[in-house]
């Protein structure tokens, strides 16, 4: 089999140096703590657009989706296992009525996040068998569209606190450093989603996937289960980013529908951004992508306040022209173009 | 919602109100969405920046308007300042993209997009702009039924730019080399056409119906650098619907869009607006895939 | 059906009744009837545009016919999907190879493994492993065990049909169609294409639907042959018959 796939001792070594990394990061940088965690979490939102994305070939634009339905999920459930969401809502769930202790935050957060992934998982099951029959830019589209829609439905539920949004519950101030809890957590998902996609991507599912990819009818005519597969590998995909999207709620602390839950223009294009910069399909190119991102973002929005967005559609552009195959693949066909014949 | 709806049936003359509103911004949004689908069409390339270039057509209008030009030269001013845009864009970005995966393009444009929102909103400011003539309106019913004269105006504007631009497409030259181009670009370049150019004068043409456009609904409607989403959205539902080379589905599509916003608008209200249109491209999408699979064949 | 059938009784694995298709103005297929007994290798000749290539669409479900039967098995495929009709047991390839050009050569012929017959759950074990033995054979069998790590996408036209021919005999068809399998070949490797086509045939028992211009291969190839013309089946018969069949003769040079 193609050798990229593998798990050599030198992978082994690199993974294991890299979560060596990401242990102490937080300890030794705490004043981004917050942007670590966040970067994690972006690692999560690519590896899932690039798996549908990058190794089936289905350019979703609309993933943004399930790490908003996450997000409300999650939060539902911290605060309906205590309270009423309806009036946690009306209150914009702070002051002295809604306390939460530590127990009570803690498992509402142990319960929260399996939640979003059941609830995202389930909803990408649901919208599957519709949505899956469309191919290329039509997709794209129909699930830029669901994104969106969801946004503005969202924003006029008056149980989620319609357009003025949902906070997330409070932590109590007996837990410490919550952000740090959340950084782990989010360090576990990362490498439970890298590890879980690792295993997919050397099956024969994951070739499956890029067959589909490469000639779908062909794939069809086969007799490959295409369906199947693509069901599966979205339901996948949305799983992790539901269970992404409760973990960012809960860093955020606030939830705007359209802002931050359903964030099409941000974290719904960023994602694709993300995984096209470092490489698509392939497992590194949307970590690497990730961590690119990461940093670019944090300088643009530092140093360039109010020229940002000028200089992401810039970076977009280039990416999009110059480096259609990002930096991992970038790299690859290099390697290939001077090393086998 | 359903107290929205009595209104509708207790007063018919509001809901011929919201069909002549609806159909009069209809001719807007045809506009564009032909604009798109030339581009799509010609040079397989989804221009996402397409509700942008609108807006910046509008901005430029309001501001040739605020400094006393008059709205006949607004138009025009505004098609010809996309027009040089189109082309830097063209020979800047968008030749690097032609003959490559689709979804470049979609990403590339995007990148386009955003870099106009934020460079509009700091050379124009971001509030609603808009280029009111004040010509007042004609009343129909007693006064149930107001048909604002400028917004017949822009609709009867676009009626003649889009005759032009068929025409344009027919008749000319450069139209014929954009419709060879579109139909066979090898054979097209072996036989001498420049296939770059005409790809370029597309982009560029696009970008000048957008102008134009967005000139002419500053006129009527507010402008704002940051909505131009919701017209490339629209553009892309109108043509999904229609098909690619169909004028007169493009134009009864994009009709047709016009009033059912407009009904949902009032219904729904304002704020569900935007969400009906993406269900509305969503289940639109759906149904195109169900009819299309029983020829089994794809929307692809 | 003929004499040939009539006598051996053999039972037929595809018979094509009276199909009928047509696109807009153009009738490709009128009324076209055609029977494949099973272990044999039959021939569909014709010249450019008598609609072989558009039958073998619809038999492999491609596109949907006006009017006839198609039965496979004795059951009739003629409503089924692509999908269905693969997993029943016919298996194509194209004129123009069709092959997972971003999967290596190896890949591609791991995950067309018996996928018809496998389960969906099968799929999630380890690729590298996959009936390997089975693999390296198939690789072996075309000649491209040297090119087994590379995009399939970078090999020789040649070589994709080859590794096209692969692909579906990993998938243990019961009938394979074939379109074109010798066109834009080096005429120096045709009949090592040859030879292969009669092992599959003989050694792995599987029939074979070959459309065919090369009139010497697939005279040599076939037991009994068709022949279409302007969408309409013309003759059929053993090689011999349809080599001096007059009408056929007629078809092809006076095709106009």
């Amino acid at each position: 089999m193609d050798e990229t796939r593998a798990l050599t001792p030198k992978r082994c070594l690199m993974i294991a140096g890299l979560l060596a990394v990401g242990g102490v990061a937080p300890v030794l940088l705490p004043a981004y703590q917050l942007q670590l965690t966040e970067l994690l979490l972006f690692m999560v939102f690519a590896l899932c657009w690039d798996l549908v994305g990058g190794q089936m070939g289905y350019n979703s634009f609309g993933n943004v989706l399930f790490v908003g339905l996450g997000m409300y999920a999650a939060a539902v459930v911290q605060v309906g296992l205590f309270y009423d969401v309806g009036l946690y809502n009306e209150a914009r769930g702070g002051g002295t009525d809604f306390v939460f202790n530590e127990s009570q935050f803690l498992t509402g957060l142990a319960l929260g996040i399996p939640a979003a992934a059941l609830v995202s998982a389930l909803a990408a099951w649901l919208l599957g068998s519709l949505v899956l029959t469309m191919r290329g830019h039509y997709f794209a589209i129909c699930t830029l569209g669901l994104g969106i829609a969801a946004g503005q439905i969202a924003a006029g539920i008056p149980w989620l606190g319609a357009g003025s949004g949902m906070l997330t519950p409070n932590p109590p101030d007996s837990l410490g450093h919550v952000s740090l809890l959340l950084y782990y957590l989010a360090l576990g998902l990362a490498v439970l989603c890298t590890l879980t996609f690792a295993w997919l991507l050397s099956t024969r599912f994951g070739l499956t996937l890029n067959a589909i990819r490469d000639d779908e009818d062909k794939a069809e005519a086969m007799g490959i289960k295409t369906h199947a597969a693509k069901v599966t590998a979205w339901v996948v995909a949305a799983g992790f980013l539901g269970a992404a999207g409760a973990l960012y709620g809960n860093m955020v602390r606030f939830i705007d529908p359209i802002q931050t839950a359903f964030a099409g223009a941000t974290i719904g294009v960023w994602m694709i951004l993300m995984a096209l910069l470092g490489g698509k399909g392939t497992l590194a190119g949307p970590i690497v992508g990730a961590i690119v991102f990461q940093l670019t973002k944090e300088l643009f929005w530092t140093y360039l306040l109010g020229w940002q967005r000028v200089a992401l559609g810039l970076l977009i552009i280039l990416v999009a022209v110059f480096f259609p195959s990002g930096l991992v693949g970038f790299v690859r066909d290099r390697k290939r173009a001077e090393g086998k014949p | 919602m359903v107290s929205n709806l009595l209104i509708l049936h207790e007063a018919p003359a509001l809901g011929l109100q919201l069909v002549i509103d609806g159909l009069l911004i209809g001719a807007v949004f045809a506009l564009a969405a032909y604009g798109m689908a030339l581009v799509w069409g010609v040079a397989n390339i989804i221009n996402v920046a397409q509700g942008e270039f609108v807006m910046l057509g509008g901005l430029v209008a309001v501001y040739a308007a605020e400094q006393g030009a008059p709205v006949l030269l607004a138009v025009p001013l505004a098609a010809l300042c996309l027009y040089v845009l189109g082309w830097i864009l063209y020979y800047t970005i968008i030749v690097h993209l032609v003959g490559r995966d689709m979804f470049n393009s979609v990403l590339a444009t995007f990148g386009i997009a955003i870099v106009l929102q934020q460079l509009m909103a700091h050379v124009f400011g971001s509030a609603d702009r808009i280029a009111a003539s004040g010509l007042g309106s004609w009343f129909l019913f007693d006064g149930l039924v107001a048909i604002d004269k400028t917004k017949v105006l822009v609709f009867a504007a676009c009626i003649v730019l889009g005759v032009t631009l068929s025409v344009f497409l027919l008749r000319s030259r450069q139209g014929q080399a954009i419709r060879a181009v579109a139909q066979k670009p090898e054979a097209a370049s072996v036989l001498g056409i420049d296939t770059k150019r005409v790809y370029g004068l597309t982009y560029a043409v696009n970008a000048a119906i957008c102008g134009a456009a967005g000139a002419l609904a500053a006129t009527a409607y507010t402008i704002h650098p940051y909505g131009g989403l919701s017209y490339t959205i629209r553009s892309f539902m109108i043509v999904v619907v229609a098909g690619l080379g169909n004028l007169g589905g493009v134009i009864w599509a994009a009709l047709s869009l016009g009033v059912a916003e407009s009904f949902a608008g009032f219904i729904f209200g304002a704020q569900y607006q935007i969400a009906f249109v993406f269900t509305l491209l969503v289940a639109v999408l759906v149904f195109r895939n169900w009819r299309l699979k029983r020829q089994r064949r794809y929307l692809a | 059906m003929t004499s040939l059938l009539e006598q051996q009784a053999l039972t037929l694995l595809l018979e094509a009744v009276g199909v009928t298709k047509a696109f807009g103005g153009v009738v490709a297929n009128n009324g076209v009837s055609l029977a494949v007994p099973e272990g044999s290798i039959v021939g569909l000749i014709g010249p450019n545009g008598s609609g072989k290539t558009t039958l073998f669409n619809a038999i492999t479900g491609a596109i949907p016919i006006d009017a006839g039967a198609i039965r496979f098995k004795g059951k009739d495929v003629s409503r089924l999907l692509a999908g269905d009709i693969a997993r029943a047991g016919i298996i194509r390839t194209y004129q123009q190879p069709r092959i997972y050009g971003g999967l290596t050569t190896r890949d591609n012929v791991i995950v067309s493994t018996a996928v018809r017959t496998t389960s969906f759950a099968s799929l999630f074990g380890r690729a590298r492993h996959h009936a390997e033995d089975k693999v390296e054979e198939l690789l072996d069998f075309v000649d491209l065990t040297g090119k087994a790590g590379i995009l399939a996408g970078e090999l020789s036209f040649g070589q994709q049909k080859l590794l096209e021919l692969a692909m579906a005999l990993a998938n243990e068809p019961d009938l394979l169609l074939l379109d074109e399998p010798t066109a834009g070949i080096n005429p120096t490797l045709i009949n090592d294409l040859i030879d292969r086509l009669k092992v599959a045939n003989n050694a792995l028992g599987v029939t074979l639907l070959i459309i065919e211009h090369n009139m010497p291969v697939i005279m040599g190839l076939a037991e009994h042959i068709y022949c279409l013309a302007h969408g309409r089946l013309l003759a059929e018969g053993p090689p011999d018959a349809i080599q001096n069949d007059a009408r056929v003769l007629d078809a092809y040079l006076g095709a106009a």
